[in-house]
């Protein structure tokens, strides 16, 4: 046997495939729909699969199969042991193949609604969608489901797969009236191609070959469809933007900025802008390891060399001169929420877009939108896998451009500060001009000028614990102290709060949190007065208590722990709520059946078990006069 | 011994100053390489201590090359560690040492010498207790001694079934346990690297690529390889339908064993007792690619260790094996 084995002709042979680029898709559907048969078929067919692992499988299928003594296809996709037990796909499973035309990279992802989130994941990164449909059953709801998840994460491109049309004869009328059917739901959602194909994926009809029981099919079948359809994204006609990764200074003489240009392209001598600051330059150079590049593309990861210092960190956006991207505080998004724990407004997370990542709050949820039925409903939180049009607030500004333009300018998480989860991902639609049409009028008086005449430095002093610690208690005696001693003061506590500003909350986790947020600005505005203000309440959730420390400046939050143990907070009971809670007449009761996160690192701890409630203030008073608060 | 240490010299050299290519890279490869870019960059700039796990396969060879493209001109802003099971080819280990010398990098090597002092060895213990004790055990106390936050490992979705699930930023907890059931959601290409103190995080830069990927990215690149990857006459015997070379004397030979000089050569290395060699002519990196191409073998049935139960490579994952 003779062949040739000169490296331009290896090379020339194995990129026959790789020059069509890569085609990501997934496909969605429930179990039952024959999706992870669908792409066992299309390993098979195209003799990707190898000997070994066609034997595990074949032992497999003995074992767990579902298809009798034939090969059950779905068991080549469903990894973990959990799930093959099961028989469902939980997660998202990526898997590889390339024909001669291109190479293919499929996500494999679970169809039932608790598994929202697995499908968003598969879509995030994926050009083309592929509906699986039972022809016996025809369009559902899950199918209406996956549409709008897929057009909500920007895929334009669908493929109807109408399978198991063996099981109804392959009848031409019943795919004519389930295609009809779908396009009525999704033809005006804005997707660029629907391909209807009515298959069979057990026996591989008009799947990887023509069907003859379905000569009356005069389109492609699914792999001549993949392998030729068209996804080029116009990204690369977008505006230049990199947001920057990585600054590359290895000694004195370079400085360049590293990172993925994410739409645009950029050439030496082309006008860049720092999106965050404003600053602007020329770029010099275009550094790879490679070698310098005359222009680079959407994709490419690349360093830059500017032709002057200017300040740049990682965060920052560079983008074209001419064309910036918005900047701004506030902005609404479509966000999917993937927690266990509720998305609760007012709750702060921590928002990553881009390289940059900030605090972040949702202000307002206008609607949740039932998936099923396309409705949009008031809500006043969001539950795993619940979708809804938020506006947010970053405690930063952040540059972007809409998600439906430049995907990788627009495309948020939002991560739980305190388990560190990704608990949802967002879409940016647009700015809200709120942010640049309310300027923080110039006063003439400063906070400091206020604090200056008082003599003092304002704090909030923030008294947490559980309820008969001796928050109130204790804060009520450091207010007199402090106002003896010639001190401005101000005291918030739940009954001067809840019975007016508050009046209209409940005792809901959102309404709890709501509750906290507004305390949080009063007393903000309070401090900004230059007053010492207290503040007792419960407080349970450590996210909250941290959201009213970033409100105001870095030493201006005093987090006082009242730690009394539960036993002797029961013991003392002084408003009778723990017999109330223990006689199941009040729900939710902090400590009894609803959590207290205590402080991790507070300012102050305080121990009342063992001093009289004179002792804890005095211990209040002397440790604020060590942090220096008292002037 | 000598050509290894001419061919990384040379390859350092490489890195001294960029020069323009002759020809373009295939446009996957490409883009599968600025996508590996992105994610080592993503690590070097969000994590305060982290490592490449090195383990001088050719998965291994195309992640260092990644990173020392990522980071070009500036060095990889992080060192490499090795685990040692003391049963590597020995040509592994002189591939090892040319790379850390020849390019001026720190190679940490682990060994877990309690389990050396106990003579822990596949023979006598299992391929199971010797991976355990030798592999996954000094693995964790490399990450525990050293404190990383993060982890380059070069392994693929496409090798095996549970690691067709598994996130490229894998969140371990402080135990280096994996739990497959509790991964992050991982949307677009924005990677989640929040942990607590004591946890870390496994990054897999190389999930999306194929074993054909590899190669083919080998070659475009002129990346060099332990030269086991070649075809060369080696002492093997055949064992429970395996290959196995006999690389030093600690390989008991049993009843009727005889090495014998074959054409041979390997898809993947690890301990040399529990890696199988395949027949071969395959003596340069183009029949090597040839040779893939019409491969009806994937390549980890070479690894004894993943026949030892169905699911097994699902449970080392849990306990801390890459």
């Amino acid at each position: 046997m003779t062949v040739q084995t000169s490296r331009a002709d290896v090379i020339a042979r194995l990129t026959q495939s790789g020059q069509r680029g890569v085609l990501r898709f997934l496909t969605c559907g429930s179990v039952d729909d024959g999706k992870s048969t669908l792409i066992g078929r299309l390993l098979y067919d195209s003799k990707l699969l190898f000997e070994d692992q066609i034997n595990v499988l074949e032992k497999d299928s003995r074992k767990h199969g579902t298809a009798g003594d034939e090969i059950d296809f779905a068991l080549l996709l469903d990894g973990l042991e959990a799930e093959r037990e099961q028989g469902i796909t939980i997660d998202v499973a990526y898997r590889f193949f390339a024909t001669e035309k291109r190479k293919f990279v499929v996500a494999d992802t679970p169809g039932h609604e608790q598994y929202t989130r697995n499908m968003a994941t598969g879509a995030s990164t994926a050009d083309v969608a592929v509906m699986m449909i039972d022809a016996r059953k025809g369009v559902l709801v899950q199918t209406l489901r996956h549409t709008y998840i897929a057009r909500m994460m920007g895929i334009r491109h669908i493929v109807l797969a109408v399978n198991k049309m063996d099981l109804v004869d392959h009848a031409r009328g019943r795919f004519h009236e389930i295609v009809a059917d779908y396009l009525k739901s999704a033809d005006d959602l804005g997707f660029e191609t629907i391909t209807p194909i009515p298959m069979s994926a057990r026996y591989g009809d008009n799947v990887t070959h023509r069907s003859e029981s379905m000569s009356w099919h005069q389109g492609p079948t699914l792999l001549e469809h993949l392998e030729t359809l068209d996804v080029d994204s116009d990204v690369q006609n977008e505006p230049f933007r990199m947001p920057v990764q990585w600054v590359n200074r290895p000694n004195l003489n370079f400085r360049g900025y590293s990172g993925t240009i994410v739409s645009g392209t950029v050439q030496p001598g082309d006008a860049i802008v720092i999106a965050q600051s404003g600053l602007t330059a020329t770029v010099e150079r275009i550094v790879t390891a490679d070698g310098d590049l005359e222009r680079a593309v959407a994709g490419e990861a690349v360093t830059l060399v500017l032709d002057r210092e200017i300040d740049i960190s990682r965060g920052d956006v560079i983008a074209a001169a001419e064309a910036r991207p918005e900047v701004t505080d506030q902005f609404a998004a479509e966000v999917l929420w993937m927690s266990g724990d509720d998305l609760l407004p007012g709750r702060s997370y921590l928002l990553k877009i881009g390289t940059a990542t900030t605090p972040a709050t949702i202000s307002s949820l206008k609607y949740r939108v039932d998936i099923n039925t396309y409705e949009k409903k008031p809500s006043r939180k969001l539950e795993m896998n619940g979708i809804g049009q938020c506006n947010l607030s970053t405690a930063r500004p952040i540059a972007f451009d809409p998600y439906h333009k430049i995907r990788d300018m627009g495309a948020f998480i939002l991560i739980d500060r305190f388990t560190n989860q990704t608990v949802g991902a967002g879409m940016i639609e647009f700015g809200l001009r709120r942010a640049s049409n309310i300027h923080h009028h110039a006063m003439d008086v400063s906070k400091s000028d206020r604090a200056q005449i008082k003599g003092q430095k304002p704090a909030i002093l923030w008294f947490t614990g559980l309820s008969g610690a001796g928050k109130s208690t204790v804060a009520n005696i450091v207010e007199r102290k402090l106002a003896a001693a010639g001190h401005h003061t101000y005291s918030l506590d739940g009954d001067n709060v809840r019975h007016g500003l508050n009046r209209d909350l409940g005792f809901t986790d959102e309404d709890r949190v709501e509750n906290i947020r507004r305390i949080g600005e009063v007393g903000k505005l309070f401090v900004d007065a230059g007053l010492l203000v207290t503040c007792s309440f419960i407080s349970p959730f450590r996210s909250e208590r941290r959201m009213v420390r970033e409100l105001v400046e870095g030493d201006e939050f005093v987090e006082v722990f009242i730690d009394t143990p539960l036993e002797i907070c029961m013991q003392r009971d002084p408003k009778g709520l723990y017999k109330k809670a223990q006689a199941g007449e009040i729900k939710n009761f902090t400590g009894f059946d609803s959590p207290y996160e205590a402080p991790e690192n507070p300012e102050i701890r305080v121990d009342t078990s063992e001093i009289s409630a004179e002792e804890a203030a005095d211990q209040v008073i002397a440790k604020l006069r060590e942090m220096g608060r008292l002037g | 011994m000598s050509d290894i240490t001419a061919t990384v010299r040379a390859y350092a050299d490489r890195f001294k100053s960029a020069k323009t290519r002759e020809r373009p890279l295939s446009a996957h490869l490409k883009a599968l390489e600025a996508e590996s870019i992105h994610i080592m960059r993503e690590v070097a700039a969000e994590f305060a201590n982290p490592v490449m796990l090195y383990s001088i396969g050719k998965d291994s060879a195309v992640m260092l090359h990644l990173a020392l493209k990522a980071f070009y001109p500036s060095r990889p802003p992080f060192p490499l560690q090795h685990v040692d099971s003391t049963f590597k080819f020995r040509e592994m280990i002189a591939f090892r040492d040319a790379i850390a010398k020849e390019l001026g990098l720190e190679i940490r090597v682990e060994i877990n010498e309690d389990g050396r002092a106990r003579g822990i060895n596949p023979f006598d213990h299992g391929s199971q207790v010797h991976t355990q004790v030798m592999k996954t055990e000094a693995l964790r106390n490399a990450m525990t001694r050293h404190k990383y936050d993060a982890a380059f490992g070069g392994a693929r979705r496409d090798e095996e079934k549970s690691r067709a699930k598994e996130r490229i930023f894998s969140f371990r907890d402080g135990n280096h346990g994996w739990d497959p059931k509790n991964q992050r959601p991982e949307l677009w290409h924005n990677y989640n690297t929040k942990i607590r103190q004591g946890e870390s995080i496994r990054v897999f830069p190389l999930s999306n690529w194929t074993e054909l990927d590899i190669w083919q990215y080998i070659l475009e690149e002129d990346i060099p390889i332990v030269p086991l990857y070649y075809a060369a006459e080696r002492p093997v015997v055949e064992r429970d339908g395996q290959t196995i070379m006999v690389d030093d004397e600690r390989l008991p030979l049993k009843e009727g064993e005889k090495p014998e000089l074959k054409m041979v050569r390997f898809r993947t290395l690890g301990c040399y007792p529990l890696t199988g060699a395949i027949m071969s002519n395959a003596t340069t990196l183009e029949e090597i690619v040839l040779e893939m191409l019409t491969a009806r073998t994937s390549e980890r049935s070479g690894r004894l260790i993943d026949h030892d139960e169905a699911g097994s490579m699902e449970k080392k994952k849990r306990e801390g094996y890459f």
